[in-house]
């Protein structure tokens, strides 16, 4: 939403501000501080012991994986890894919350700064309204089409996630039950800075938030598991005079897709507008809100308000010893953390000129997919005609039985074989994807097999030039329109010739007939 | 031979099991009779599962007459206190919170000692989560001491050492945080060792303050404290501040003597003002004895030991009041039924204000007054820095000299319900051992002797260097051989032998 989405002439013109907390689930296989499984979906309570039950007596032990892991994120989002980094204990009473504290980083976390960079589309990017992000990372076109704008991070810490509470309303007695099975599990805390400035860059920051992390294999960015899940602080620049002022920040909870990311900073922006309008209350004059967002309502709604800041207490833990990063660790990270998006990108765009977006289709589709089209052109096939057909072929595939390229029945040097026998004119488009279906019904089924199984034979240049030689007897019209500059009236006289020889290339046909116009002069 | 079996040293015992003279099961069908005649006015013990006793006896003796290798304590039961989790019987921590709480898992110390062949015997009293000196925070009421029935036994192992004192049990374990085990070994006039800090595993140690915490031995002597300690030590990766060095054996160190050995004395202690003269002339004599045996005298000092009791009772309410936090009332432990609980945040409150006695609920409050932010900088971060210059005053000191040597507590046992009102005063009978938790290195009390008029035991304490238990066994002995000091019953408790 921009400045001019609400036309009035009264209206004062306004800028967004966002800033967001993601939290991005570790892919570990067991908890942050305990032995027990993160497996999502098991029996409530299953999935626990006397560490994360908070039990008397029970102490924490770090699972090291979240701290490899925590590095290669950092790493990928341009953070600097702290040499140094300890737990902290964020107090405060919650029946889903066991020990009654949080285990947690406050003051050093393992990740310091950083920055994502989003792609803002190819029609410039709007100025931050704050004016910081422009100054700190200016928006930069990277091949012609896109624009990307740097969002800088505060930091990025690990700590546990609480239980789940549920809450049986319907009974009217508020019996409420919790399943600590999601207690413990290990969790990413990334903290941007207010950089940005539309509903729409937000949901794009936490798009390619979850890429990146699924790109490095830290998480798994299962959204509908709860694996990234995101909180926004937004607030308004609002013109006053020569002015602008600020309204009062509210930090938006429990955004867990995209959409809801997006339908929620659209709603904060209107009430707002609207509130300011209505109260003329700017930040310092009203406290500080916490809303949630109601996702069957569209709307947020109001958990907590208050003057001061909630205190947590934090303090160091006494039961974890701090966590030391040694330059083997911080080196493994670095080559841990070297498939991210942007290097494909630049893999796709720069290197094997595809577009923009055929590039980010293929990256949306993860790694794996990325990584089977560039063994494709390193197995010799065409970059357009690899992208081509993946983008039809291949993913249709895996769309239509939604399984991951792992399963794809044909590997990549194969997949390649077939490119190239279509890109040689060996079989024509429509014999390729014949080929195809034979290759995907039958696995391991050679492309030489396959194309031998279509009955196609090849046919002799003298016998097609006859064929063509018939063709333009029959049909004078199309030499006229060839000589008239219009080439692609030859296209006409492909589906005869089928009729006549299946085996037929359309291809040759074409270019015989055009040549055969050529001489007749 | 009766099986009231009048206790003897832990060897002693050790060789008659070992030897086939004695049956755990007679050992602990005696102790179990013993434990129902006097437990009912010692309150030493909260919880013995009997049958439990008797089958896990039974069974050591079985395997014995098979053949096999008990470990170092096969057959012998011991005390446990009841802030360590064992699968056997409640974990109540001595509050109303975990009056009916049964543990899941066994701590570390619970295992080891099963793993050494230990008999079970039972959960001994304490204060309320091991908060106090003198076992009167229980909610199950304050053990007594074995030697006058109108004092206390000390705390916050009061239990343990007063089950050991009153011969109920041959050793028992403890915890100390501030001097819970020195003061009570003190007070009842038996051995008692707080080991370096990680060296035994805190991991099923219910946390009072987790910095300051460590699992230790009561015993009736040196050589039973090398013994108990070399089971119970030792490596756990379940607990991260657990120390990965090896454990040496203690029992060498036992017969080498304390010739050449540099013994500091800490002037300020022996000329603090509120020292019992009784318990300072007891501490002199013993010095001379240590003279004669070769050792040499050294004035030390520890400049920032003034602030040892502040320091600790800043930084033990700190953790204390979020380790303390899970007992809500949600998750397992007492739950408030009044009708004020329906609301969440109601039934919280209502479930720690009934669930937590009055220390308890004093210690909470302090350290989330202290953790607040704008107090947080003065009080705890103040608290920290204070406690490294105390861990240098002791680094500096043991530059000079191999031990530390003072009185284990100011005076004797006082009389049960004297220090209630006063909590200051309570606190300062802390005033000689809480440096060593603070500076994570081990101490050990043993009985000197007692006072003249009150006939009660006097503790000295001996501090050594981080890990050097070893050094404590060895000056402890020596001591205990030069004075052919022998542990005995108080007269009242005394069984005639047939």
């Amino acid at each position: 939403m921009s400045a001019s989405a609400i036309e009035s002439k009264a209206a004062p013109a306004y800028r967004v501000v966002v800033g967001m907390e993601v939290h991005v689930q570790l892919k570990t296989r067991s908890k942050l501080f305990c032995r027990c499984s993160t497996l999502f979906g098991q029996p409530a309570n299953t999935q626990v012991c006397p560490v994360c039950m908070g039990l008397p007596g029970a102490l924490p032990v770090l699972n090291r994986h979240a701290i490899e892991l925590a590095g290669r994120a950092g790493v990928g989002l341009n953070c600097a890894l702290s040499d140094f980094t300890k737990w902290d204990r964020k107090n405060y009473f919650y029946p889903d919350l066991p020990k009654g504290y949080q285990t947690s980083q406050y003051d050093l976390p393992i990740c310091v700064g950083g920055y994502l960079d989003i792609p803002v589309g190819g029609n410039g990017a709007q100025a931050n309204a704050s004016g910081q992000a422009s100054a700190s990372g200016q928006t930069n076109a990277v091949g012609s089409e896109n624009v990307y704008k740097r969002i800088r991070l505060v930091r990025a810490h690990l700590e546990e996630d609480a239980g789940k509470s549920q809450h049986d309303e319907v009974s009217g007695r508020g019996d409420s039950k919790i399943d600590l099975n999601r207690a413990g599990t290990p969790l990413l805390e990334i903290v941007s800075e207010p950089d940005l400035s539309s509903s729409e860059e937000a949901k794009t920051f936490l798009s390619e938030m979850r890429t990146l992390m699924v790109f490095l294999d830290v998480s798994d960015g299962n959204m509908q598991e709860g694996s990234l899940r995101a909180d926004a602080n937004v607030n308004l620049h609002i013109q006053r005079g020569d002015e602008w002022v600020a309204t009062p920040i509210v930090e938006v909870k429990n955004l867990n897709s995209f959409r809801s990311v997006e339908r929620a900073i659209e709603f904060e922006v209107a009430r707002q507008y609207t509130e300011y309008l209505r109260t003329g209350l700017t930040k310092g004059q009203a406290p500080k809100q916490t809303r949630g967002w109601n996702d069957e309502l569209g709307q947020t709604e109001m958990q907590r308000e208050k003057e001061e800041e909630a205190d947590y207490r934090y303090f160091p833990c006494p039961d974890l010893v701090p966590v030391k990063l040694t330059q083997a660790q911080k080196l493994q990270a670095q080559e841990s953390a070297v498939g991210t998006p942007s290097f494909y990108r630049t893999q796709l765009v720069s290197k094997h000129a595809l577009r923009v977006s055929e590039g980010e289709i293929l990256i949306q589709q993860g790694r794996g997919v990325v990584e089977y089209f560039l063994e494709c052109v390193e197995h010799g096939a065409t970059a357009k005609r690899t992208a081509a057909w993946m983008l039809q072929d291949v993913l249709r595939y895996l769309n239509d039985r939604a399984v991951p390229i792992e399963s794809y029945p044909i590997r990549a040097d194969r997949f390649a074989e077939l490119l190239k026998a279509v890109e040689s004119g060996r079989v024509d488009t429509a014999q390729g994807r014949e080929a195809l279906g034979k290759m995907l019904q039958t696995e391991g089924l050679s492309v030489d097999a396959a194309i031998a199984s279509l009955g196609i034979v090849r046919v002799d240049a003298s016998e097609i030039e006859t064929l063509c030689r018939e063709l333009l007897n029959e049909n004078p019209d199309v030499i006229e329109k060839v000589r008239g500059g219009n080439t692609k009236a030859v296209a006409s006289l492909v589906g005869l010739a089928k009729k006549r020889n299946r085996n037929a290339d359309p291809r040759v046909v074409q270019e015989t007939c055009l040549q055969l116009i050529s001489q007749m002069q | 031979m009766s099986t009231e079996e009048k206790p003897s040293m832990l060897k002693e015992l050790v060789g008659k099991l070992s030897s086939g003279d004695l049956s755990s099961r007679d050992l602990c069908e005696g102790l179990l009779r013993r434990v129902q005649k006097w437990n009912p006015t010692l309150r030493a013990i909260l919880s013995i599962e009997e049958d439990r006793v008797m089958q896990r006896a039974e069974e050591l003796d079985r395997r014995r007459g098979q053949g096999a290798d008990l470990g170092v304590l096969g057959g012998i039961p011991v005390g446990v206190k009841d802030n360590l989790c064992s699968r056997v019987g409640r974990t109540t921590c001595g509050s109303r919170m975990l009056e009916n709480f049964k543990s899941p898992y066994d701590s570390h110390v619970v295992s080891r000692l099963d793993d050494s062949g230990a008999v079970f015997f039972g959960k001994t009293n304490l204060d309320e989560f091991a908060m106090g000196g003198s076992t009167e925070t229980s909610f199950f009421g304050a053990s007594r001491n074995p030697w006058d029935f109108e004092r206390t036994c000390g705390g916050s192992s009061g239990g343990s050492a007063a089950a050991v004192a009153a011969g109920l049990v041959p050793v028992s374990i403890g915890t100390d945080t501030g001097g819970s085990i020195r003061q009570p070994a003190a007070f009842c006039g038996v051995c008692g060792i707080k080991p370096t800090y990680g060296r035994v595993s805190r991991w099923g140690l219910v946390s009072y303050a987790s910095s300051l915490d460590v699992a230790g031995v009561f015993g009736q002597s040196v050589e039973d404290l090398a013994l108990v300690l070399g089971a119970i030590a030792g490596h756990d990766p379940r607990d991260s501040t657990c120390l990965p060095h090896s454990v040496p054996a203690y029992s060498e160190s036992l017969s080498q003597g304390v010739r050449g050995m540099r013994i500091g004395v800490l002037r300020e202690q022996l000329d603090s003002q509120g020292l019992d003269p009784q318990v300072r002339s007891a501490i002199l004599s013993a010095l001379d004895v240590y003279r004669e045996l070769g050792a040499e005298i050294v004035d030390v000092s520890l400049p920032h030991s003034k602030y040892c009791i502040a320091t600790y009772y800043v930084i033990a309410p700190c953790e204390a009041s979020s380790n303390l936090a899970r007992y809500d009332g949600v998750h397992y432990g007492y739950r408030s039924s009044s009708k004020d609980a329906g609301v969440l945040d109601r039934m919280m409150e209502q479930t720690r204000s009934e669930g937590f006695g009055k220390e308890v609920q004093r210690r909470i409050l302090l350290g989330t007054y202290a953790l607040s932010a704008g107090y947080y900088d003065a009080y705890y971060l103040q608290a920290l820095k204070v406690r490294r210059l105390i861990r240098q005053d002791y680094d500096e000191a043991f530059s000079k000299v191999d031990l530390l040597l003072g009185p284990t507590t100011p005076q004797g046992a006082f009389r049960l319900g004297e220090k209630l009102a006063d909590p200051i005063q309570l606190y300062l009978q802390d005033l000689f051992t809480v440096g060593a938790n603070l500076a994570g290195i081990p101490a050990m009390s043993i009985p000197v002797g007692s006072g003249m008029d009150t006939g009660l035991p006097i503790g000295l304490q001996l501090q050594a260097p981080v890990l050097r238990e070893d050094q404590l066994f060895r000056a402890g002995a020596a001591y205990h051989r030069a004075i052919a000091y022998q542990f005995r019953l108080p007269a009242t408790l005394e069984e005639p032998r047939v």
